[in-house]
């Protein structure tokens, strides 16, 4: 799933300070799942920047309200008549959601209220980490499962550089060297000899935006 | 001689490192080089060595050169992608810049720009086989150059990296993608070099040892504590310990001379890599005590 955490409160402030009329919109998919953007985030935001507009004593009118995803236009195109009472959306969706709201909602501006991550799992309730970053070819049969690009420091694919520190990263000994994982998981599926073979330069061109695709069958049979 | 001759004639090398400066003063920078020169074989050029930013290796290499020494251009695959990297090795050839070390760089989080987006298009191994294939005329999308390149490729292995295995397939790929010589990690017990060598004398590469001078103590448990691939045994540092304050560097460098002494005479490896960080001066005193001088 698609991850994000609030932005700094005093940043969403300055974003919404000079609106008369605000609607936070929360996504209840991803962004909810990791307490940052669902509709009862929303509905907290929404409360604690009214009680920030009348410490300043400024007017605005805050709403909330919430949809089950803002990255297709389905889910939100019922309740747009609604939106577009607003002057401004402050979105808690991901980055795909205030992107996509935005191309569709005409002359309304939508901000974003959190900071969009990673593709993350969910390893423990309340916990998310990084295991792929979406580099469009991927390897991971080839890594024993571990993805290097994702979760090496340095997404090099031939093994740990000089600083992996036993089992720790150069970086922080709070990460794990992907190569360490790397290389014992093999070793345990007896495959250190993928491990041994040289892997050329990334096709980096497949990892980088503007990305889009179609799927192949949907198009035949709209055919 | 060059760089490749002398190793390959099996000669014992010295080499040791130019690191460039942060600003455009290089009184300091020149006053080394002029210390350095007609003493050791050959000098490293650092590139924005621990991520810092500094004046690039590519052009104090040139400085290095100019001024009578060969250099030995370190290469990182953090700054530049695989077109900066390709471009900057035409341009060092052209320069007259024979010798280069691959490397893949500290992560920008050692550095002083801890913002920057680092690039590893590439990263060591991907790099030796670059300039293998630029050797042969061609860069690294297969087109045919005007004019192939002629470096002698190096790189670097920790010989007491902990974990040690996946270091270890990683050496072995370096010498695979077109490494010649090795300059490995800052090592400073003498029986588990030994055993290393005997391992890594299985491939046809040159080896030259890592020394880093200890300036005390202190400097060593730090070393031990927070600097990957190294460690400095007890028993160095109690002799540290033994000299007292004053005479701490001083037995440091004994200890460097004593390492490099026994690594040429008991032919253990092909030479060492000194690496003084801060201390050029001290070199020619460091290779006369180990009867290099
Ligand atoms: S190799 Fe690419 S696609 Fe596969 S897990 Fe890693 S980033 Fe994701
Ligand atoms: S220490 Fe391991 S995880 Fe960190 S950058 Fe090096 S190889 Fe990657």
């Amino acid at each position: 799933m698609i991850t994000g955490e609030q932005k700094p409160f005093d940043e969403i402030w300055n974003m919404v300070k000079d609106f008369k009329k605000v609607l936070v919109f929360g996504c209840n998919t991803c962004v909810a799942i990791c307490h940052a953007g669902g509709g009862k985030e929303a509905e907290i935001l929404a409360s604690l920047l009214r009680m920030r507009a009348a410490q300043e004593g400024v007017a605005i009118e805050i709403d909330h309200s919430a949809v089950e995803r803002h990255c297709e236009p389905e889910f939100f195109q019922p309740v747009m008549d609604n939106v577009r009472k607003y002057d401004l959306v402050l979105s808690t969706a991901c980055g795909v959601g205030v992107n996509l709201l935005s191309e569709n909602i005409g002359e309304i501006p939508v901000f974003p209220a959190i900071n969009t991550e990673f593709f993350g799992a969910v390893p423990r309730s309340g916990e998310f980490t990084e295991l792929c970053a979406g580099c469009g070819n991927c390897i991971l049969h080839l890594t024993g499962g571990i993805c290097p690009i994702a979760r090496c420091s340095k997404s090099l694919l031939n093994g740990p550089c000089g600083g992996t520190n036993s089992g720790s990263c150069e970086v922080s000994p709070d990460i794990k060297c992907a190569w360490v994982q790397i290389y014992d998981r093999l070793k345990q599926l007896n495959r250190l000899d993928l491990m041994g073979e040289i892997v050329e330069a990334k096709d980096w061109s497949k990892a980088q935006g503007p990305r889009n695709f179609k799927v192949k069958v949907l198009e035949e049979i709209k055919k | 001689m060059s760089f490749r001759e002398i190793l390959e004639s099996g000669k014992f090398a010295v080499t040791a490192e130019i690191g460039p400066p942060k600003g455009t003063d290089i009184k300091e920078m020149y006053h080394h080089i002029e210390v350095l020169k007609g003493k050791i074989d050959v000098a490293n050029v650092t590139d924005n060595q621990s991520a810092v930013m500094r004046i690039s290796s590519l052009a104090v290499s040139k400085i290095v050169l100019d001024n009578g020494m060969e250099p030995v251009l370190q290469m990182t695959c953090r700054d530049r992608n695989r077109i900066g990297l390709q471009a900057d090795l035409l341009g060092a050839s052209v320069l007259g810049i024979h010798n280069v070390l691959c490397l893949t760089g500290d992560h920008v989080n050692a550095g002083d720009h801890k913002q920057a987006k680092s690039v590893y298009d590439v990263e060591s191994v991907q790099l030796l086989k670059i300039v293998e294939g630029m050797n042969n005329g061609k860069d690294m999308s297969g087109n045919e150059m005007k004019g192939a390149t002629n470096f002698y490729a190096g790189a670097v292995v920790t010989p007491e990296a902990v974990p040690l295995e996946p270091q270890l397939v990683k050496f072995e790929k370096k010498v695979k993608a077109g490494a010649k010589f090795f300059q490995t990690q800052a090592i400073y017990d003498m029986e588990k070099f030994k055993s290393f060598m005997q391992y890594a004398k299985k491939f046809p590469v040159k080896m030259l040892a890592g020394i880093v001078v200890l300036k005390s103590a202190g400097m060593a448990n730090f070393m031990n504590k927070n600097v990957p691939g190294i460690t400095v045994p007890q028993e160095l540092i109690e002799e540290l310990k033994a000299a007292g304050k004053e005479k701490a560097l001083e037995t440091g460098i004994n200890i460097a001379a004593r390492h490099i002494k026994q690594l040429k005479d008991e032919k253990i490896c092909d030479g060492v890599h000194i690496m003084a960080i801060g201390m050029e001066d001290k070199v020619p005193m460091i290779m006369e005590r180990a009867g290099l001088l």
